[in-house]
């Protein structure tokens, strides 16, 4: 079980603020997805919460601990981190490249163990990319790549996964089946946090959302109350047709608003 | 193709690295019988023959062995570290700035002081180039960095080289010069060999202790990150490793290129193709190959003996000409 919180935390990149003064806090068993335009400092927003990028002022904690006073391997224990649209550097196995995964737990010299190596076959399957346990990792298409990489950051084991845009590059039954999959984890305990561009599946899935915009949170709460006509026209300029079916809302983007 | 570690890879390479030494003990100018060899190994033997293997071709092989393995392991960490193929050890400028210590010392006669005045000046100007990267490459995690203050040493270092080939006061002093920089491992004392094993044991030792990062930068800085791996220790690591024991192989051996450019290549398919995977095999592969080299050059009839880093220089162009052709599926 794992708490992240941020308090008033602002990031610059160079001459750009790319958050400002976003507080937030993230909570075991929820399925969180963050949302909003393109360069609204969503990713950044979850660089920031792994350590990844040095705030310029607020703090980020993960349970107690402040992030500065963690060493990486405790975060990487943790938090699991999906990044974007990851490169692969080198032709791996991939059986080999998901239990990277495992790395944060091995001592310096040690092996994998029988029980990393469960945990490895326990990710791939639950991928669903067990049958490509023998192939090379960079020549398989991309969406088979994606849940790959995603079977990479189950592997670590972590209490808490960061998944930015996991979606992307997947037809729509496996869009589902990772849904799936990440509504599981948090309905069995963890913290999961990812960043997602389809409004639909944000609203089918997540438990709560968080709607970035220019920086800033501008709204935080189930996805009802975050997804509205009014927020969809002010931050996405969108005009949307939103009907409601059961307990989550169903939305068709139907135009641009022009100003 | 195969993306496992071949099982026999490692006991092989070892057996090669073996055949190489004795090889280079037992061949050369003067042919020496087996049973005059056999009589020194057995603490006996004739005088010839013991100048000859003791003082001649044994401090000859260790360096040989040395100073290979620190060219293949290092071109394989470097290579996993800037997840660049075509890196190899001069990348950071270490081997330059070894080489223009080794030149200051030929230029301005040092060595006919003390033929060992040579190596340490070498090394000295290695480690002044650690220091110089330091303050260019800063403390950023790029790799990209790293390269560009590695280049500008390494500009710098072959700057000098240049100037002093251009002030040399009279043809024969450049041609000492010219003919150091080509690399050899002829006339090398045992002296030589205790200067070049410490300093490439503790450049191996941090370079092997990196493979784990290597692994993880599979994914990228922030992937590897995000496992756990600590960038700045790794790049430190990297950083004093291949300065420290490549210059201090280049200070025994002349600048030897394409050694370390050309083993990771070779043991690559034979592993998974994690760069951690060919950090021993590369190892072994150089010391091999640097060995079998210098034999080559002792045995091939020239009028003057082949410089090794000639021969080296060679032996890369088939290789890369064999992956060029399986990039462009010609073979």
């Amino acid at each position: 079980m794992v708490t992240i919180r941020s308090r008033d935390l602002v990031v610059r990149l160079g001459r750009h603020v790319a958050i400002s003064s976003v507080s937030t806090l993230l909570e075991p068993g929820q399925l969180v997805g963050i949302i909003g335009p393109n360069g609204a400092g969503k990713s950044t927003l979850i660089r920031a919460l792994l350590g990844l990028v040095r705030p310029e002022s607020g703090d980020v904690w993960i349970d107690d601990s402040a992030i500065g006073g963690l060493s990486r391997k405790d975060i990487a224990r943790r938090v699991a981190y999906l990044p974007q649209g990851q490169t692969l550097h080198w032709p791996l196995l991939v059986e080999r490249l998901v239990a990277l995964g495992r790395m944060p737990h091995l001592g310096p010299l040690s092996r994998l163990s029988e029980q990393d190596e469960a945990i490895v076959d326990a990710a791939l399957s639950r991928a669903d990319v067990l049958h490509l346990k023998g192939r090379i990792a960079t020549e398989l298409s991309g969406g088979e790549r994606a849940r790959v990489l995603l079977a990479r950051a189950l592997a670590v084991g972590a209490p808490a996964l960061i998944a930015d845009e996991p979606l992307a590059a997947l037809d729509p039954g496996h869009q589902i089946d990772v849904m799936d999959l990440l509504k599981a984890e948090a309905r069995a305990g963890s913290l999961v946090v990812t960043v997602l561009h389809d409004l639909g599946m944000a609203a089918r899935y997540c438990d709560r959302l968080l709607l970035m915009d220019k920086g800033r949170l501008v709204a935080d709460g189930k996805p009802m109350e975050v997804l509205t006509e009014q927020s969809l026209a002010e931050v996405y300029g969108i005009s949307a047709c939103i009907e409601v079916d059961g307990d989550w809302p169903l939305i068709l983007p139907t135009g641009r608003i022009k100003n | 193709m195969s993306a496992r570690r071949h099982p026999l890879l490692i006991p092989i390479l070892i057996a090669l690295t073996l055949l190489a030494a004795l090889g280079s003990l037992t061949l050369g100018a003067v042919p020496l019988s087996p049973a005059r060899i056999f009589a020194v190994v057995t603490g006996g033997g004739d005088e010839v023959a013991r100048a000859i293997l003791i003082d001649l071709r044994l401090p000859r092989m260790l360096l040989g062995l040395v100073v290979g393995a620190m060219l293949g392991l290092s071109g394989a960490a470097l290579q996993g570290y800037l997840r660049n193929p075509l890196a190899e050890p001069s990348v950071l400028g270490a081997s330059n700035a070894a080489a223009l210590g080794a030149v200051c010392a030929l230029y301005f006669g040092l060595s006919h002081i003390h033929p060992l005045i040579l190596p340490v000046l070498a090394i000295a100007t290695s480690f002044a180039a650690i220091g110089a990267l330091f303050l260019l490459a800063g403390p950023s995690e790029s790799p990209l960095t790293l390269i560009l203050a590695g280049i500008a040493v390494a500009t710098l270092a072959g700057a000098g080289i240049a100037l002093s080939l251009n002030l040399s006061p009279n043809p024969f002093a450049a041609m000492e010069i010219m003919s150091w920089l080509m690399g050899s491992l002829e006339n090398r004392s045992y002296a030589h060999v205790w200067m070049a094993l410490p300093c490439v044991a503790i450049g191996a030792a941090l370079l092997i202790a990196d493979g784990r990062s290597l692994d993880a930068l599979t994914l990228g800085e922030e992937g590897a990150q995000a496992l756990g791996v600590d960038l700045r220790t790794a790049r430190l690591r990297m950083m004093l490793g291949v300065a420290i024991g490549v210059g201090g192989a280049v200070a025994v051996s002349g600048a030897i290129g394409f050694v370390g450019l050309i083993v990771p290549h070779l043991v690559r398919p034979l592993t998974d193709r994690s760069p951690s995977a060919i950090l021993i095999p590369s190892l072994l592969g150089g010391a091999a190959l640097l060995t079998l080299a210098d034999i080559g050059v002792r045995l091939i009839p020239t009028s003057n003996e082949l410089k090794l880093g000639v021969l080296t220089a060679l032996l890369g162009v088939p290789v890369f000409l064999v992956h060029l052709m399986r990039e462009r599926r010609l073979w």
